[in-house]
C-alpha cells in the first residue's frame, strides 16, 4: 500500500549557493595509548570475592593446563576508564568519514550511507549473544539470514552458488584465486596454468591476491582509449592461462562493452574468468556478471551493500560461483534442507577455510537489512542515482580549470571517475597530492590513485547515492576554489594543509621497512633502540 | 662546520631561448650568444642558495671564481671561499670537471651544480663514485634524474640533505646527442650515475619511486630473470641501471653504460662490441636482456648499438627479455616503446608485445613500434 505523502506546498525559491565551510579540525597531540599508561591505574576494581565462594571454588588456575598459564602478565596500558574514554573520543576528533563530511573524495571506495538502523540490528543482543560453536538449532535466524543473503546475492550476480565467508573484498579475490586453482588442478592441469592476468586499471588486490596463491602476474596496459589492450589480450593468453582477474567498470568509471570478448578469449584457450564486482554501485540490477560469462565473482558487502568499511576490518566480501566452480568453494556452506538451516562441511573437493567460522555475521546481517529494505526496484535505482551523481559531479568538475577526465573523452562515466590535474600542474607547479592535503582544510577528503599512476596527478572521485545536490556542489566548490589558489597563490598549496590535524606527513619512510612500526613493540624495538 | 660546493655552468640553458635546442659546443654558445642570449645559470643558481642562506647564514661556501659560481654565492649573502681560476666569459666543460674535483678533494658535504644534462655528464665524469651532489635545473635539456624541479626546490632539498632528513638515491644521468637532436633525431644515452638526496615532491618526476622502493623493484626484477635463467645459455646485458641488477644478483660487475655477457652465473666477456658479440654467437644459445633506456623508449637502436640488427636476428625474438621497473614503464605514458635498428626487418621482427618483467613473477604487455 502507498502511503500519502504530506503535501509540503510550493518548493521553496532556491537558496543562494553558501560560500565555503569554514573549518578546523581538531588537534590533541594525543600519545599513543601505551604512552598513556601509568602503572597500577585501572578502569575496574572487582571486589575481593567472598569467603564462601572462595571456598566452593578453590584455586581455580589449578585446574588451568601449565602451558596456558601466562608467565607474566600482558603489556597492556593501565588507565582509568575516563583516561581510555577520553583517548578514543579525542582521536574520533582527529578524523574524517562518511558520517562528517562529503566524502566523495575517497573513489573506488563506494563510501555511501551506513544507516544507522542497521547498526541498531547488528547491535542486538539477539546477535551479540551468539557464538559461532553455538548447536545449530539455536542459531537457525542469523543462519536463515545467510542463506536468503546469499541467493540475493545469487539473484544480483546471476551466479549459482555464494559464499560469504571472506572477511573483505582481497580476501573474496582470494578466495575465488584459490577455487580456480583447485579448479584446474582437479582437471589435472594446475601444472600447466601458471598464469593469470589482470589489467592496470582493475584493482591491485587482484593481482596481489593471485600472486599470494602462487601464481605469475600478467598485466594488460590500457589501450589509447582507456579500456584493456584487447591486443595485449591476444598476445598474453595462451595454455599456461589460468584466469583473467578483472573489474568492469575499471577504476577509471569506463564500462568495457566489449568485456564479453575478453572472456571468450580467455575462455577458448581453458582460462577462468573472474570478475571484481567491488565496485557495483553503478551497475547493480543492469548487468551481472554471469551474464557476461564470468565464472566466479566477488562483491565487497561494505561498499555497495552499505555496511561500514571498517577499516582494515572486518568488512565483508561475498563470492558467486558457477555450478562448475561450485564444488570448490570454502568449507562450510549454508544450507536448507526444507525445515531447517544447517552447514555442510563434507565438502571433499572444498579450498578449505578462507577465514574462521562463517562469515562476518553482523555486516551480514546489515547487508541484509539494506537489501530488504530497499527491494529489487530500490537496488536498481541506487545504481542510477550513483551514476547520476557522478555525471553530475563531473560535468561541474570539468569546468574548473586545469583538471581533465582522460580517455573516453564526451562519454558519461558510470559510478566514478580518474580526473588528471596534468594541466594545472603544468601550469603552476602544484601537484594533485597538495590539492589533497588543501582539501582537508575545507573537511573534506581527496584521494588520487593505486600505484603506479598511470594517470598523471590523478584524483578519484565516486559520489555514490548516497549525496545531495548540495553535497556534490558544495565538494565542487571546494576543488574550484583550490583550483584558483593554485593558479594565484600556489604557496598556500605547497605549505597545506593548514586547517587540519597534522601538519604534512613524512612519507619518505612509508618505502623503508626499517621505519615501519605497525605495533608499539614494533616501534619501540626499530625506532626508540 | 658544515661546508657545500657550487658550480655554475654559466653557458647552461643559453642555446634554448633563442630556440638551438641545446647549448653543447663552443660553435653553439657562440651562436647563441650572436643571437642574443644572455646567461641565466649564475642567476638561478643564486635562487637557489637563497634557502640555503635561510637556513644557515654560516654554511661555508667554495666555488669557482665569477660566473662560475662565485657571483651567485655573492648575490645570495654568503661570503664565498674561491677556490681555482677560470677564464672569464670563455668557459669550458673541462672548467666544470676540474672544479667538480677540486670541490671533492676538499671533502664538502654536497655539491649543487647548475647546469644541464651536458653538464651532469661532467660532473659525473669528474666525481668520485657515491659523491653527493644535486642539480638545479638550468639547462635546456634535463633529462637526467639528478635535477630538482626548480632552483628554489633545489635549495630547500639541499638544506633538508644537510640536516639528515633527506637520504641519497641513485639517479641516471641521461644525455641527448645534441647534433642528432638539432638534425631532429632522438638519440638518448646513459652516461652514469649521480647520487642525489631524494624527498618526494621536490625532485623532477614527481612520484619517482623512493630509493627504496626503486631498488626492490630492480631487485625483484632480476630475481626473477635469474630464477629463469638457463644453463649453458649465454645472457647479453644491455647497459641501464636495471640490467645491471641482474648482473649484481649473480655478483657480476656490470658495465653501466656497456654490454656485458654472463653464463652459468659467471662474467664471460665485459663492455662487447656488436663483431664480438656476433662472434660469441657462433658458439653458443644466447638470450637478450635489455631495458628501455631514458624518456624515449628506446628498446633497441638508442645507447645499446652493440646489440645490432645482426646480433638481434640470429637470437631471434622469442630469446629475448625485455626488463624495466613499473615506475619507468610509467614515465612513457604507455607510448609504445621503440626500435630503429637500422635494418627494417629486424625492426618489423621485433614489433608487437613483449611481456616486460617488471617484478619477481610479474610483468607488463607492453607494446613495440618501429
Ligand atoms: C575494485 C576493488 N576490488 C577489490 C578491493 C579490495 O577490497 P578490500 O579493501 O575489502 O580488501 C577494492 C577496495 O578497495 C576495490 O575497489
Amino acid at each position: 500500500m502507498k502511503h500519502e505523502t504530506k503535501k509540503l506546498g510550493a518548493p521553496k525559491a532556491v537558496a543562494p549557493k553558501p560560500a565555503l565551510r569554514r573549518f578546523h579540525q581538531a588537534r590533541w597531540d594525543e600519545p599513543i595509548i601505551f604512552e598513556l599508561s601509568v602503572a597500577g591505574q585501572r578502569g575496574v576494581l572487582p571486589p575481593e570475592p567472598e569467603a564462601a565462594v572462595v571456598e566452593a571454588a578453590g584455586d581455580v588456575f589449578d585446574n588451568l593446563p601449565e602451558s596456558l598459564k601466562r608467565k607474566s602478565a600482558p603489556a597492556l596500558p593501565e588507565m582509568s576508564q575516563l583516561h581510555v574514554l577520553r583517548h578514543y573520543a579525542r582521536l574520533s576528533q582527529e578524523n574524517l568519514g562518511v558520517d562528517l563530511n562529503v566524502d566523495v573524495g575517497q573513489g573506488t571506495c563506494t563510501m555511501k550511507y551506513s544507516p544507522k538502523v542497521n547498526d541498531q540490528l547488528a547491535r542486538s543482543h539477539k546477535l551479540t549473544d551468539l557464538h559461532p560453536l553455538q548447536p545449530l538449532s539455536t542459531v537457525q535466524g542469523i543462519l536463515e539470514v545467510m542463506y536468503k543473503l546469499e541467493g540475493m546475492l545469487k539473484e544480483i550476480s546471476g551466479m549459482d552458488h555464494v559464499t560469504l565467508q571472506p572477511g573483505a573484498g582481497s580476501a573474496a579475490i582470494y578466495a575465488n584465486v584459490a577455487m580456480i586453482r583447485a579448479y584446474h588442478e582437479a582437471r589435472g592441469e594446475g601444472g600447466q596454468r601458471t598464469e593469470v592476468i589482470t589489467t592496470s586499471f582493475s584493482h591491485p588486490s587482484n593481482g596481489a591476491a593471485a600472486k599470494v596463491a602462487g601464481y605469475k602476474i600478467i598485466t594488460l596496459p590500457p589501450d589509447a582509449d582507456g579500456y584493456p589492450d584487447f591486443e595485449a589480450l591476444k598476445a598474453a593468453v595462451s595454455e599456461r592461462t589460468a584466469a583473467l582477474l578483472i573489474t568492469n567498470p575499471e577504476d577509471t568509471g569506463i564500462f568495457n562493452p566489449r568485456i564479453e570478448e575478453f572472456v571468450n578469449l580467455v575462455h577458448s584457450v581453458g582460462g577462468l574468468c573472474s570478475y571484481d564486482q567491488a565496485n557495483a554501485n553503478g551497475i547493480l540490477g543492469i548487468t551481472r556478471a554471469r551474464d557476461a560469462g564470468f565464472d566466479v565473482c566477488h562483491f565487497n558487502l561494505h561498499k555497495t551493500f552499505s555496511t561500514p568499511h571498517a577499516c582494515g576490518g572486518p568488512a565483508a566480501g561475498a563470492c558467486g560461483v558457477t555450478k562448475e566452480v561450485a564444488p570448490f568453494l570454502p568449507t562450510p556452506t549454508v544450507e536448507f534442507d526444507g525445515e531447517k538451516y544447517y552447514l555442510d562441511f563434507n565438502r571433499p573437493q572444498s579450498v578449505g577455510k578462507i577465514r574462521p567460522w562463517y562469515g562476518v555475521a553482523p555486516n551480514l546481517l546489515r547487508a541484509y537489512a539494506w537489501i530488504m529494505s530497499l527491494g529489487a526496484d530500490g537496488l536498481r535505482e541506487v545504481a542510477e542515482i550513483a551514476a547520476l551523481n557522478n555525471n553530475y559531479l563531473m560535468h561541474n568538475v570539468l569546468k574548473i580549470r586545469g583538471v581533465s577526465a582522460p580517455y573516453a573523452k564526451g562519454k558519461r562515466r558510470v559510478e566514478q571517475v580518474r580526473y588528471s590535474w596534468e594541466q594545472l600542474t603544468n601550469d603552476t607547479g602544484v601537484h594533485s597530492e597538495e590539492i589533497g592535503f588543501r582539501v582537508a582544510d575545507f573537511g573534506s577528503h581527496y584521494w588520487l590513485s593505486h600505484h603506479p599512476f598511470v594517470v598523471p596527478e590523478p584524483m578519484t572521485l565516486e559520489p555514490t547515492e548516497s549525496y545531495s545536490r548540495e553535497d556534490l556542489d558544495e565538494y565542487a566548490r571546494i576543488l574550484n576554489h583550490i583550483a584558483e589558489e593554485a593558479y594565484t597563490n600556489p604557496e598556500i598549496l605547497h605549505t597545506a594543509p593548514h586547517n587540519s590535524t597534522i601538519h604534512k606527513i613524512d612519507q619518505e619512510s612509508f618505502d623503508d621497512p626499517d621505519a615501519w612500526a605497525v605495533t608499539w613493540r614494533a616501534y619501540q624495538r626499530k625506532l626508540k633502540k | 662546520m658544515t661546508r657545500i660546493g657550487l658550480i655554475v655552468n654559466p653557458l647552461a640553458g643559453i642555446g634554448g631561448r633563442v630556440g638551438l635546442k641545446g647549448s653543447d659546443g663552443i660553435e653553439t654558445q657562440r651562436r647563441a650568444l650572436e643571437l642574443g642570449a644572455t646567461p641565466e645559470a649564475p642567476q638561478r643558481a643564486a635562487l637557489s642558495l637563497l634557502p640555503l642562506f635561510q637556513f644557515d647564514p654560516t654554511l661555508e661556501v667554495f666555488t669557482p671564481p665569477l660566473e662560475m659560481g662565485e657571483t651567485s654565492v655573492r648575490q645570495a649573502g654568503f661570503a664565498p671561499n674561491v677556490i681555482g681560476g677560470i677564464r672569464p666569459s670563455a668557459t669550458t666543460a673541462e672548467d666544470t670537471r676540474q672544479a667538480a674535483r677540486e670541490l671533492a678533494a676538499r671533502g664538502v658535504d654536497l655539491i649543487l651544480f647548475a647546469g644541464g644534462d651536458g653538464t651532469a655528464r661532467d660532473i659525473c665524469a669528474a666525481l668520485p663514485a657515491q659523491f653527493p651532489c644535486l642539480g638545479i635545473p638550468a639547462g635546456v635539456k634535463i633529462h637526467s634524474a639528478v635535477y630538482a624541479t626548480n632552483p628554489k626546490h633545489a635549495g630547500e632539498l639541499a638544506a633538508m640533505f644537510l640536516q639528515g632528513k633527506a637520504r641519497l638515491r641513485e639517479a641516471e644521468v641521461l644525455d641527448l646527442d645534441e647534433a642528432a637532436y638539432r638534425d631532429g633525431r632522438v638519440n638518448v644515452r646513459l652516461y652514469g650515475t649521480l647520487f642525489v638526496p631524494h624527498r618526494p615532491l621536490l625532485l623532477q618526476n614527481q612520484k619517482m619511486p623512493s630509493p627504496e622502493s626503486e631498488a626492490y623493484q630492480a631487485e625483484a626484477i632480476a630475481a626473477e630473470v635469474v630464477e629463469q635463467m638457463q644453463a649453458g645459455v649465454a645472457y647479453i646485458l644491455a647497459p641501464g641501471t636495471t640490467t645491471r641488477a641482474v648482473a649484481q644478483a649473480l655478483n657480476v660487475e656490470k658495465t653501466l653504460v656497456g654490454v656485458d655477457v654472463v653464463r652459468d652465473g659467471e662474467l664471460i666477456a665485459k663492455d662487447v662490441t656488436q663483431a664480438q658479440l656476433l662472434n660469441l654467437l657462433e658458439t653458443m644459445p644466447a638470450k637478450i636482456i635489455v631495458t628501455p633506456i631514458g624518456g624515449q623508449g628506446f628498446l633497441f637502436g638508442r645507447g645499446n648499438q652493440q646489440i645490432g640488427a645482426e646480433v638481434i636476428r640470429k637470437v631471434g625474438r622469442g630469446n629475448i627479455i625485455v626488463v624495466g621497473t613499473a615506475d619507468k614503464l610509467r614515465a612513457l605514458r604507455m607510448q609504445p616503446l621503440l626500435v630503429d635498428t637500422g635494418d627494417t626487418e629486424v625492426d618489423k621482427l621485433i614489433e608487437g608485445y613483449f611481456a616486460v618483467v617488471t617484478g619477481y613473477r610479474e610483468s607488463m604487455m607492453y607494446k613495440v613500434v618501429a
